[in-house]
């Protein structure tokens, strides 16, 4: 019996990918808070992950655009820029924190495969 | 990983806030500069941004990430202030100096924004920091 390395990841290394890529979209949000006309986006995280397991591939390249969705603001702006500071950066931190779950999750999967490298 | 993009945005953001707290400056510094004449006198200043794709360029892509540019700097159309000073010697036959239409208040609200906005940026980049560095431990304590 062979080790896959990328089978024995689970769907962790995806979401961290997914996490980098969904924090790319924030990241665009909170930088053009002040730009008119700007229309926040998001990454539809459940939608693009289950896609991705489907998939199998674990390419993101092709997949990351199509995924994107607007967020419907809850004011709306006069100038027409729909970037609502404090849902960005609660969605950045939230974000950043699921990032950092799925980065332990790979290191404890890692862990694991070494202790079965090592025959303990 | 799109690090290196993330970084490229908010130091685009950045770059524009600080763009427009310059002008926030320039205006405030010139808010009580007197001319003698509608067109020598000062204007304030606006910067206008606009959301530049990261990916611009490429075909068949929707735009994932955007960076802030900072299109133009106008000056702003409002009527100047038209005082009667003629004691001034900037003040014409009539006795009238021009003050700038600078609104004080409004710059300063407009600072307040510009910094915070600036400060919100810096956050991002000191998270993608942290995120960056966790990611280079990856697999270290195996």
């Amino acid at each position: 019996m062979s080790i896959d390395f990328s089978k024995a990841m689970g769907q962790h290394a995806d979401a961290l990918r997914l996490r980098a890529e969904r924090t790319k979209v924030l990241a665009s949000n909170i930088a053009n808070e002040n730009t008119p006309g700007y229309q926040a986006r998001d990454v539809d995280f459940a939608a693009t992950l289950r896609q991705l397991g489907q998939d199998g591939d674990g390419l993101l390249a092709d997949t990351d655009a199509g995924e994107l969705q607007y967020r419907v603001p809850f004011h709306a702006a006069q100038d027409g820029n729909t970037v609502e500071l404090g849902v960005e950066q609660a969605a950045f931190a939230q974000n950043a924190q699921d990032f950092s779950t799925s980065l332990t999750f790979l290191n404890m999967k890692l862990k694991g495969l070494a202790k079965a490298i090592n025959g303990q | 990983m799109s690090f290196r993009q993330i970084s490229q945005i908010a130091g685009s953001a950045m770059a524009a806030q600080t763009t427009r707290l310059n002008t926030i400056a320039s205006n405030l510094a010139n808010a009580q500069s007197a001319a003698g004449s509608e067109d020598g006198a000062y204007r304030a200043r606006k910067p206008v941004f606009a959301a530049l794709p990261a990916n611009a360029g490429q075909t068949g892509e929707q735009l994932a990430g955007s960076r802030v540019q900072v299109l133009d700097v106008v000056e702003s159309d409002e009527p100047l202030r038209r005082v009667y000073e003629p004691e001034n010697p900037l003040a014409n036959e009539r006795g009238e100096v021009f003050y700038p239409n600078v609104n004080p208040v409004a710059e300063m609200t407009d600072m307040l924004s510009a910094s915070r906005a600036f400060e919100t940026n810096v956050e991002v980049l000191g998270r993608i920091k942290g995120m960056q560095n966790a990611l280079l431990r990856l697999g270290e304590g195996a």
